[in-house]
């Protein structure tokens, strides 16, 4: 016994033998895993049992022109508003640095105004400002206009939409980007200044591109969570996802299906961007060591093919290594 | 060369040079020694006007550095002049600041082509001669995250390089260094001197400032103490403080 217990000599020309030891009970999860699965059946059973779900009207208006069109319209309000947002972001976050105080004033006034009001205050404004400037007009300021147009006639609802979304979304969206630019090393400034480099160039060049490390995965939220504000443009009567839907259930009073295929699509959406954002940030994290995560359902597939012994997908490659 | 009269750089209240004057020669290796927060550092950066200075003034081929002198006044120079201005100054920085999304060889062929308008492939075929020249030639696609700290500052000294410097500035180059990682970045620093490009170096390799500096400057609380030829200042230093520092160091 004294003999086994001893270390085994440093030199040993053998290759260890791999542990195999009984492994330690685990009551605990055993019981929480159970409880789990038992809550999750009789969820899914109620769901798929309740008739009032009406899963065949689900069906019937999943893929309907008006639910489809609804569709394409929420996916292009989301796009433009988050170029719209991200373009003013970046704006406001390099003026928040700059070193003339009353570019930063009027950077800070910009964000306290539009972060600081409900985003559905500022799409109904927008909405009616026809009644506050009847006529918008493009000329010399305190001279002559040059072209008029009729307000009512330029900001249709869609317009409204973007106005609102994008421009409240610009006031997020430049403390994400400040943030982003606050984390680049100050050292690379100064390295990009010595090879005579200018501000411009080396924020293009240098800093920005750093700094996306940090602005993408908040980002990621902020589409996401753009992509569901969408909805909130129901109450200016344009036919995105949701008003789509309240239009069909106006009439056919399905609310809880049409309501879910709404939902569906929501879903849908998140999924697909939640997956685009992975990539993306892969690709700015190139030239650092740490690997990007694996997302959450790469890590089940992960844990579900090493379960069943099979070798888990190469998707912790480390990028650019 | 470079030449510095009474330079004085204040951060706050705090005196950090207190009127350095001196002068490097073409193809000059200065050496500035001195204890940490004796402004060295500082002065490095006010060559390349990375530290503005608050008074005296610094030449660099006659020009002045950051500003223009009409009649008695001084007009500060329009940012892409001082920009014209670090063209010519290579710099290398104690913590490599090399870009890290950037490869080694896109490290290097920045400046030349976004500065310089040098053509891609012109860039290209000399980064490799400079990736050669630091003993590298076969890293140009690594990410600096997959370098060593010395094979970095090879890669930055290689960047400095590249948009052909007539001056190069060295910050304490070896001292984020391991220690077996020193020797490989004072090689390629003595073989620049032995090309007879003009250096300033701060340092606290004292090895080096013997075998490689033309002239060491002593440098405390913000003014020169002495300066000289290695030799004479190593062996026979004449200042109390000098004596003392290099007591600790040697």
């Amino acid at each position: 016994m004294a003999e086994a217990d001893q270390p085994p000599k440093a030199a040993a020309s053998v290759a260890p033998e791999e542990i195999k030891a009984v492994p330690v009970r685990r009551p605990g999860r055993l019981i929480a895993g159970v409880l789990i699965v038992i809550v999750a059946a009789a969820l899914i059973r109620s769901v798929a049992t309740n008739p009032r779900f009406g899963w065949g009207t689900v069906g019937e208006y999943l893929f309907s022109p008006v639910v489809l069109d609804g569709l394409v319209k929420t996916i292009e309000l989301t796009v433009i508003s988050m170029v719209v947002g991200i373009l003013i972001g970046v704006v406001l976050a390099v003026m928040r640095l700059s070193p003339n105080p009353i570019v930063v004033a009027a950077s800070g006034f910009y964000i306290w105004l539009f972060r600081g009001t409900p985003v559905l205050v500022q799409l109904l404004f927008w909405n009616f400002i026809a009644a506050l400037y009847p006529v918008v007009a493009l000329g010399i300021p305190f001279g002559p206009a040059l072209i008029e147009f009729n307000a009512n006639n330029l900001i249709t609802p869609f317009v409204a939409a973007l106005l609102g979304l994008g421009l409240n979304e610009g006031a997020y969206m430049s403390e994400i980007v400040r943030a982003g630019l606050l984390s680049v090393d100050e050292g690379q400034e100064e390295a990009a200044k010595a090879l005579g480099m200018r501000r411009m160039q080396t924020m293009r060049r240098i800093i920005l591109p750093q700094a996306m490390r940090v602005i993408i995965p908040p980002t990621g939220n902020e589409t996401i969570g753009m992509l569901k504000t969408t909805s909130l443009v129901s109450v200016l009567a344009y036919t995105e996802l949701l008003y789509a839907v309240q239009l069909i259930y106006a009439a056919n009073y399905k609310q809880i299906p049409l309501l879910i295929v709404a939902s569906i699509w929501y879903l849908v959406l998140t999924t697909i961007l939640s997956i685009a954002q992975y990539f993306i940030e892969r690709h700015y994290g190139r030239g650092t060591a740490r690997a990007v995560p694996p997302t959450l359902l790469m890590r089940i597939w992960q844990s579900f093919s090493t379960w069943r012994h099979t070798t888990p997908p190469a998707i912790e490659q480390r990028h650019g290594l | 060369m470079v030449k510095a009269e009474a330079v004085h750089k204040r951060f706050g209240r705090n005196e950090v040079l207190n009127g350095i004057t001196l002068e490097v020669a073409a193809g000059e290796v200065m050496c500035l020694l001195g204890p940490s927060g004796s402004g060295k550092s500082t002065f490095l950066r006010c060559i390349n006007h990375l530290e503005k200075i608050n008074s005296g003034r610094i030449w660099i081929d006659g020009n002045l550095v950051g500003y223009r002198q009409r009649g008695d006044r001084l007009h500060e120079l329009r940012e892409r002049d001082v920009a014209g201005e670090r063209e010519q100054i290579g710099m290398v920085f104690q913590r490599f600041n090399l870009f890290g999304h950037m490869t080694a060889e896109q490290n290097i062929i920045e400046a030349p082509i976004r500065v310089a308008g040098t053509k891609r492939d012109v860039a290209r075929t000399e980064a490799k001669a400079l990736m050669d020249r630091v003993g590298l030639g076969d890293r140009l696609d690594a990410y600096p995250a997959q370098l060593s700290g010395g094979q970095q500052q090879r890669v930055a000294i290689a960047r400095a390089l590249a948009m052909k410097p007539k001056l190069m500035l060295f910050d304490e180059p070896t001292s984020a260094l391991d220690p077996e990682l020193v020797g490989e970045v004072l090689d390629v620093m003595r073989s620049l001197a032995a090309d007879g490009m003009t250096m300033v170096v701060v340092t606290h390799e004292t090895g080096f400032a013997k075998e490689v500096a033309d002239t060491v400057v002593f440098i405390d609380d913000g003014v020169v103490v002495e300066s000289g030829d290695p030799t004479a200042v190593f062996e026979n230093p004449r200042h109390k403080r000098t004596q003392a520092f290099l007591s600790k160091v040697l």
